[in-house]
């Protein structure tokens, strides 16, 4: 029986690839000779390609933003489904979104899984380390394909807002509006050394195997298990996981044990999350993407000056961050936000309280909602050439989906 | 408000860049604009007025006045200004000086505590003023700095600060013969344009 979405959905959705032949250079001085980049497209392209945007995904997530796939579970939507959708802040009666699964990933995109075509052996740990500029890059020759001069706009949270300023910076002429969202403008040594401790727990894993664990059939679990709990922590607040676990024992336990099997919520929460994600991603891609976060860093070409970087920049910002984040805080959207006001860049900020922590970029928070929705609809109007608002429908309250953020 | 807007602009030279402090949901910034093709932006704290100044297209930085404009550089702004908010700020001498360090000049409106209904009310009732410019009680009121235009002028000599233009005006914003003559007794709000020497 066919699965009915709501009017607010886009869907169904079927992943599409393309192939590029020609050598990508990359900032580590080594260069992908071939590669191909998985991605989806919900929306219409309009007539003059204008309406396009650009959703870059942050660690752990991938292409599948919206919707759903043929044969699989209708609940198990895309993970910023909340956002994109006909009367969503992304509306795809207006923009023709696209969202691609990153160089080095494991979706799809050439990465540490896809076979070396050298040597016909799985990349592995020779697979090259990517930076955000590589990204953006690569994303740039995607546009090329899809006849996309210029993004409408470019928006991504945590890693993906890295990438949507690393695009203002790249491609001043290519992008109208670049949205920021739980970003930093780079890591503090305090994220740099979460990095290391996930990377360690996988690299220490004896089933790593330097990388190579594909040949043994066997994969890092334990490790990778443990980098994510500890990312896991990261993405949620103290009074947020105060609210969501307490000190509350999981069921079935009355008492202390006075042993160390799971015993509070929180442990059963954290290692559930760490066993479906084992089952979903790859440890390389993991290490790889912690190092990409680590590399981030624009002004480092620019005299440790930001706002020397965001000089050239042509795009209109909207910076946003959440008031309950410490992977990223509203400390360092400021510094983003400061820079560009310096370079005398136009730009917005808003500071949307929630206890979700870092990972409330991924919910649906009406203010924050609606924050989005009040900047792209003039962004819509901006390129789709009209000066009335938008019909807006009434929007169903939003599934929650169980994405995780960076 | 739109009088106040429309004297406001008269002040502001075409082309120029502004600072609004507080600028609520952006009504001047987006009439500067149009008016006076005048860039900036606005400093706000409340999320529901950020939020209308993004849809209105104004550019908006949430931020709390309080903690002063140490993200802008001195002189960065040809103006930086303040409608109706310097009553309602805590640290009132250290906003005046960080405005007039981020820019040329300084822009303010202020409700004035010595219009005479306000004196009025005090003397023969004993009850604090309110009126059409003062329209809170005192338990709600978010005004925290109690001030008339004489109590303004006073300390714009001690600091210093030059007055470089002044308007008073009834509660309908209009600049009547009254408030001119006897602005403190007579005028219910009062704009300044500051510079500092």
């Amino acid at each position: 029986m066919p699965h009915h979405f709501p009017p607010d959905s886009v869907g169904l959705v079927t992943p599409q690839i393309l192939q590029f032949e020609e050598p990508l250079a990359l900032d580590c001085g080594r260069s992908l000779a071939e590669y191909e980049l998985v991605y989806e497209t919900y929306g219409t392209l309009n007539a003059d390609h204008s309406n396009a945007v650009l959703i870059c995904h942050a660690l752990s997530s991938d292409h599948h933003a919206a919707g759903c796939h043929e044969g699989t579970d209708p609940n198990k939507l895309g993970w910023w489904d909340n956002c994109i959708g006909p009367g969503k802040p992304f509306d795809t009666r207006e923009f023709f979104v696209v969202c691609c699964n990153n160089l080095g990933g494991c979706k799809g995109s050439t990465g540490p899984t896809s076979i070396n075509p050298e040597n016909r052996k799985p990349y592995g740990p020779d697979f090259p380390i990517v930076t955000v500029k590589d990204w953006v890059r690569s994303q740039a020759r995607l546009a090329d394909r899809l006849g996309i001069g210029q993004w409408a706009a470019v928006i991504g949270g945590s890693l993906g807002g890295m990438q949507a300023m690393q695009w203002a910076i790249s491609y001043p002429d290519r992008v109208r509006h670049v949205l920021v969202i739980a970003a930093a403008p780079r890591l503090s040594a305090q994220n740099i050394a979460f990095n290391e401790v996930a990377r360690q727990a996988i690299i220490s894993d004896p089933d790593f195997h330097h990388g190579h664990y594909y040949e043994f059939g066997v994969v890092p679990r334990r490790g990778l298990m443990i980098a994510r709990m500890l990312g896991h922590i990261t993405y949620l607040s103290d009074e947020g996981m105060r609210a969501k676990f307490g000190r509350e024992l999981r069921e079935g336990t009355p008492n202390f044990n006075f042993n160390f099997d799971t015993e509070f919520q929180v442990e059963s929460y954290l290692r559930h999350q760490g066993k479906a994600f084992v089952d979903r991603f790859d440890a390389n891609t993991y290490l790889l993407m912690t190092k990409t976060l680590d590399y981030f860093d624009p002004a480092a070409s620019f005299d440790q000056d930001l706002s020397a970087a965001f000089h050239r920049t042509q795009a209109r910002f909207l910076v946003v961050s959440f008031t309950s984040d410490w992977r990223f805080a509203p400390a360092r959207s400021r510094e983003i936000v400061r820079a560009l006001v310096r370079a005398g860049r136009e730009v917005s900020y808003s500071e949307i309280a929630s206890e979700s922590g870092h990972d409330a970029f991924l919910m649906p928070i009406p203010l924050y909602h609606e924050t989005l929705h009040g900047y792209l609809s003039r962004v819509a109007r901006e390129v789709n050439g009209r000066t009335s608002e938008p019909a807006h429908t009434a929007v169903p309250a939003a599934t929650e989906v169980n994405a995780h953020a960076a | 408000m739109r009088p106040e807007l429309e004297l406001i602009s008269e002040w502001i030279r075409p082309g120029t860049r502004v600072l609004d402090l507080g600028c609520g949901d952006g009504a001047l910034l987006a009439y500067l604009h149009e008016r006076r093709q005048v860039g900036g932006y606005g400093l706000e704290i409340d999320s529901a007025n950020i939020v209308k100044c993004i849809r209105a297209g104004v550019n908006v930085i949430h931020a709390d006045l309080e903690a002063g404009l140490e993200d802008f550089g001195d002189s960065s702004f040809d103006y930086v200004i303040m409608t109706q908010t310097l009553q309602a700020v805590r640290h009132t001498e250290r906003l005046l000086d960080e405005m007039l360090r981020v820019g040329r000049q300084g822009i303010v409106t202020f409700p004035n505590f010595g219009f005479w209904r306000g004196r009025l009310q005090v003397a023969l009732h004993g009850l604090m003023p309110v009126g059409k410019a003062l329209p809170y009680q005192w338990y709600d009121t978010p005004n925290v700095h109690l001030f008339t235009i004489r109590d303004f002028e006073a300390l714009c000599r001690h600091k210093r600060i030059d007055i470089l233009q002044r308007m008073v005006l009834d509660h309908a914003h209009q600049p009547r013969l009254g408030p001119r003559l006897w602005p403190n007794l007579l005028g219910e709000i009062a704009l300044y344009r500051l510079g500092r020497a």
